[in-house]
């Protein structure tokens, strides 16, 4: 356990005192600074809130966003929803897989990228577009992998 | 083309998120008014003379369902619904990146008027950067006495708390929603209660949907009778349509309810691509029955929309062209669903499921002769019997599709690919 993390848990009660609310503010702020939520980190946070261990690690799994394995520095989610797909989502999908020689939900050995399938991001006036860390970039045209593969990102 | 926007005013204002410019250009007297001449109810009757429906999906009176929370001075709140995560809609995204302000404002107004002192915001997990806009916003305007005790002076209080989502569809549904933001698992309520009874918390609590909100301080600045002189008697008002798919200039447009479908494709979004002509529209976001191109001349409003088979829904607007191939398209959203299923109940889990199996095979050119049928027969098992609206949600274009589109499907299975010649995607393994 890191020792910010007792600072955060009292935050997120502080800001949302009923209920289990403060569980998934305090989930989102650890995976900002950890990438990731393991085994391990799960079990600090159900501590730090005095919850089951089993309840967090069943409510963090209900929710695509937080991660329960290893993710690589650059999530990259492509928008596979109908209207991202009408305008060549599959394709950019396709090309990306390719060049990073990895499929669609896994990581890139060396730990840079991972690449996952997002439903509709809710900007299909973008269409084709993709979330780099959760930023949005579009269009994302098939042909433009490159591009998105060295967007900058911040941290 | 220049047109009067109230919803999306100010979009080409550089840093309208910034609280000094939003007040340049008016922003907060909408509240100022509220505050100092009306009392409560005044702004109540204001919603619900307007006739304002609920733009989440649903189409919900508001100035009702703000009737509904019980007099018996129990704490209520007020919760927005910034969720939006149904296929083709991304209206309330622009909203609040590009106008956090107009939200607030409308929040503080709304709060103001039932009685809450308390509110929150569920943001969808994936809107980073309108989280970000809407936290930023919410501490200016604390730091300006819009937010917290004694607001200008009136002796108004009231705290907004801004919460994020993780990535779950189904958080979008209301009381899902509250289970959510009580930090738990997504999973959908028994209704009744409905949440002006028991929501957050169990208290008394409204949801409305973003452009819900929107539509108040414009409300309280030109008036009820201003809102009645556009759409019909039973929508009247202005409606955020957000457009996508093969048009020429995809986006979001603010309409007067009852203008024409055709109107809202040719004029506001340019037209067709190049050489292309409408195939179908699905006019209200994926859970919507589509219309054909014979029905173009529909009226954008919740009655019309009704009587030619659909519905207006959350107002997103996917355009299909003569290129498109219904079962892709019909595979794809079924998909949706399945992804998006929290899996707590029967129908809807495995409904989903085997839909999406089915049309896949078709899809690929391996369909049976009886394909078409077993997928009338899950989606007969599934109309009506599903927990929460979701499942009933995943029918409504699969269902039209094979209905207007049959001959396509058949295609399909007899000929073994796919007719129109779209091209599968096929993950590489690696
Ligand atoms: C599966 C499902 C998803 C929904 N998603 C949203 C959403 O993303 N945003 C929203 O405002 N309403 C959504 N709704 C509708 C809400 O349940 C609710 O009716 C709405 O937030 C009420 O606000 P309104 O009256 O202002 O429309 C969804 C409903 C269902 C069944
Ligand atoms: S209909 Fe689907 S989303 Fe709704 S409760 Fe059942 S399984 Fe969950």
């Amino acid at each position: 356990m890191k020792a910010e993390w007792t600072t955060w848990a009292k935050e997120a009660r502080e800001r949302f005192p009923q209920a289990n609310s403060a569980l998934m503010p305090l989930l989102h702020r650890i995976q900002q600074a950890e990438a990731w939520l393991d085994e391990e980190t799960l079990a600090d946070v159900a501590d730090l809130l005095e919850l089951p261990v089993q309840y967090v690690q069943s409510v963090a799994s209900f929710y695509s966003l937080f991660y329960q394995e290893r993710v690589g520095r650059r999530v990259i989610h492509v928008c596979v929803g109908l209207s991202c797909a009408l305008a060549g989502a599959d394709a950019l999908m396709h090309e990306l897989e390719e060049k990073l020689g990895i499929s669609a939900g896994q990581t890139t050995r060396d730990g840079a990228y991972s690449l996952r399938e997002a439903e509709c991001l809710a900007a299909c006036d973008l269409a084709p577009v993709a979330q780099v860390n959760l930023r949005f970039h579009g269009r994302v045209s098939p042909g433009d992998g490159d591009r998105l593969l060295s967007e900058k990102v911040s941290t | 083309m220049s047109r009067k926007y109230y919803l999306l005013r100010n979009r080409e204002v550089p840093d309208i998120d910034q609280l000094a410019v939003y007040e340049a250009h008016d922003g907060y007297q909408a509240l100022r008014q509220a505050l100092s001449q009306g009392n409560p109810q005044d702004i109540v009757d204001v919603v619900k003379n307007s006739g304002l429906r609920g733009r989440g999906g649903a189409g919900f009176p508001t100035g009702v369902k703000w009737g509904f929370l019980p007099k018996d001075g129990r704490r209520r709140y007020l919760v927005v619904n910034s969720d939006e995560a149904e296929p083709g809609t991304f209206k309330d995204r622009e909203l609040i990146e590009h106008n956090p302000h107009q939200l607030i404002e409308g929040m503080i107004i709304a709060s103001y008027a039932i009685g809450a002192h308390e509110a929150y915001i569920y943001c969808r997990g994936e809107f980073l950067t309108g989280y970000e806009q809407l936290t930023r916003a919410v501490d200016e305007a604390y730091a300006r006495g819009y937010l917290g005790e004694n607001i200008l002076d009136s002796g108004f209080e009231l705290d907004i708390r801004v919460y994020r989502g993780a990535g779950a569809y189904i958080c979008g549904e209301e009381s899902a929603l509250l289970e959510s933001l009580e930090g738990r698992r997504g999973n959908p309520r028994l209704k009744p209660p409905f949440p002006a009874i028991a929501g957050l918390y169990g208290m008394p609590t409204i949801v409305n949907n973003v452009e819900t909100i929107v539509n108040v301080p414009p409300l309280i600045t030109f008036g009820a009778q201003w809102y009645r002189s556009m759409g019909t008697d039973k929508s009247p008002g202005l409606k955020v349509m957000s457009v996508s798919g093969r048009v020429k200039r995809p986006g979001n447009y603010e309409i007067p309810l009852a203008t024409p479908l055709r109107t809202l494709i040719e004029d506001y979004a340019g037209g067709m691509l190049a050489g292309r002509t409408v195939k179908a529209v699905i006019p209200g976001g994926s859970s919507v029955p589509l219309l054909t191109a014979a029905q173009l001349d529909t009226p954008i409003d919740y009655e019309a929309m009704m009587a030619a088979g659909t519905m207006l829904g959350s107002g997103g607007c996917i355009v299909l062209d003569d290129s498109v191939c219904m079962v892709s398209a019909a595979h794809r959203l079924v998909k949706f669903y399945r992804e998006e299923s929290c899996g707590k109940c029967t129908p809807c889990r495995e409904g989903t499921y085997w839909m999406t199996d089915v049309l896949g095979r078709i899809d690929a050119g391996d369909g049976e002769e009886r394909d078409l049928e077993v997928l009338l027969d899950i989606a007969d098992n599934m109309a009506g019997k599903c927990f929460c609206p979701l499942g009933d949600a995943s029918l409504g274009f699969m269902v039209s599709a094979v209905t207007h589109f049959r001959a396509e499907f058949e295609r399909h299975v007899h000929e073994h690919r796919c007719p129109m010649g779209a091209k599968l995607y096929d993950t590489i393994n690696h």
